[in-house]
């Protein structure tokens, strides 16, 4: 289901708040790699190098550098960086663009962009901006929900209730939706694991019984959001009550692993009489309360080590 | 109804680890489990039971299994209980 993704400089626009200079009409050119050039090198005439796919940032540096530059030097290399491939030359901090940049741009049709903001913090936002986008990305079947700041991807058979389970939380202001059935996972900087929704099926859920609602429409702008980390999986299995295999300690070390990345994974058994919900809660403040240093289960082998060591004592007296 | 003691000899006595893999066992049967110990008696398949009693090294216990596969059970129970190292 992993879809070909297309960014365009149109994209990257409206979603880094670049202005346009030049090339309005030329904003559906591709951008195919996340990475940013800063081509201050090439501008002394070393393009063994050039990058031409990259987003070209000029900053400070290569505007004043440029500034050194005869005429005759300008057009020669920026007429050589105007490749079929270059999307888009950026100017930031409201630098004076060159005159020969925007001339050899216009005749390639690549667009100008500028931004009052600095080179350090447009590169920042590009990088994070394209990366995310342009990432490879895997569909996955469950229910993402943020829980409390905590993104939770819930996995399970289908019918199981996941969607039901996500819902009632919704409804109880404890987590809000980011993908419902479907959920579009990429590796952000090959570290964390981000999920959003295709965009088809965005703010929608199917409920069995009910149909298809507009969790937006339905309850409001705090019910969703766009994306989120995913740090916890929790898995519904239907238990079987004899066989009971799960973690009752808690402390299992099970994994769910996606794009060569690990996430904690609780396998939770779905009964009757049991509210689904709730114990989804409570996992997702377990993992939180537990990042943040507390650990029941080392308080609960504590105190029985102590009550062992008491009893070991009386044990003696009495033998 | 059967019933038979043991003593624990694991150094750690009846700790966390072995404890879930006991109450796993005994989760598997019908039979009610009761481990007795010290005058206190829990339910066998109660993690935070068995593990509220405190049963160290040479702790004198015993288990009791009523229900339908009770000898079924008190063996079974008393299979994990060697083959977890605790007697």
């Amino acid at each position: 289901m992993d879809e070909q993704i297309t960014v365009t400089v149109k994209d990257l626009v409206q979603n880094t708040a670049l202005r346009v200079v030049w090339g309005e009409d030329d904003l559906d050119r591709p951008i195919t790699v996340p990475d940013i050039a800063r081509p201050g090198l090439q501008l002394t005439g070393f393009l063994d190098y050039f990058e031409p796919k990259r987003v070209q940032l000029y900053g400070v540096n290569e505007t004043e550098y440029a500034k050194t530059m005869s005429h005759e030097q300008k057009m020669y290399v920026f007429k050589k960086m105007s490749t079929p491939l270059t999307p888009a030359f950026v100017v930031s901090t409201d630098l004076q663009v060159p005159d020969e940049l925007i001339d050899a741009a216009k005749a390639a049709k690549i667009p100008v962009l500028t931004s009052s903001l600095t080179s350090s913090r447009l590169l920042l936002n590009m990088t994070y901006y394209l990366g995310a986008q342009l990432s490879e990305r895997k569909a996955v079947h469950g229910v993402l929900i943020d829980i409390n700041g905590i993104g939770v991807l819930l996995t399970g058979d289908p019918g199981i209730g996941k969607t039901e389970a996500a819902l009632e939380l919704i409804q109880q202001g404890k987590a809000r939706l980011i993908a419902d059935d479907r959920v579009d996972i990429y590796a952000e900087d090959e570290q964390r694991l981000v999920g959003a929704p295709s965009e088809v099926l965005a703010n929608l859920m199917e409920v069995r019984g009910i149909g298809i609602i507009d969790v937006l429409q339905t309850y409001g702008a705090a019910a969703i959001r766009d994306h989120t980390t995913i740090v916890l999986n929790i898995d519904l299995k239907r238990s079987n009550e004899k066989v009971s295999n799960f973690d009752r300690l808690g402390d299992g070390g099970a994994s769910f692993e996606i794009l060569g990345i690990k996430i904690p994974k609780m396998e939770l058994p779905v009964t009757s009489g049991r509210n689904t919900a709730s114990v989804i809660d409570a996992a997702a403040l377990k993992y939180r309360t537990e990042r943040m240093g507390f650990d029941a289960l080392s308080t609960l082998e504590e105190r029985q080590r102590k009550l062992i060591k008491e009893n070991e004592v009386h044990d003696q007296q009495n033998n | 109804m059967v019933s038979k003691e043991f003593t624990i000899t694991a150094d750690s006595g009846l700790h966390a680890r072995p404890a879930t893999m006991l109450v796993q066992k005994a989760s598997e049967f019908d039979s009610k489990l009761t481990l007795k110990y010290d005058g206190k008696e829990v339910n066998l398949k109660s993690i935070m039971g068995v593990m509220s009693l405190g049963a160290g090294k040479g702790a004198k216990i015993e288990i009791v299994a009523e229900g339908g596969d009770d000898q079924a059970a008190l063996d079974g129970v008393e299979g994990t209980l060697k083959s977890e190292s605790l007697i």
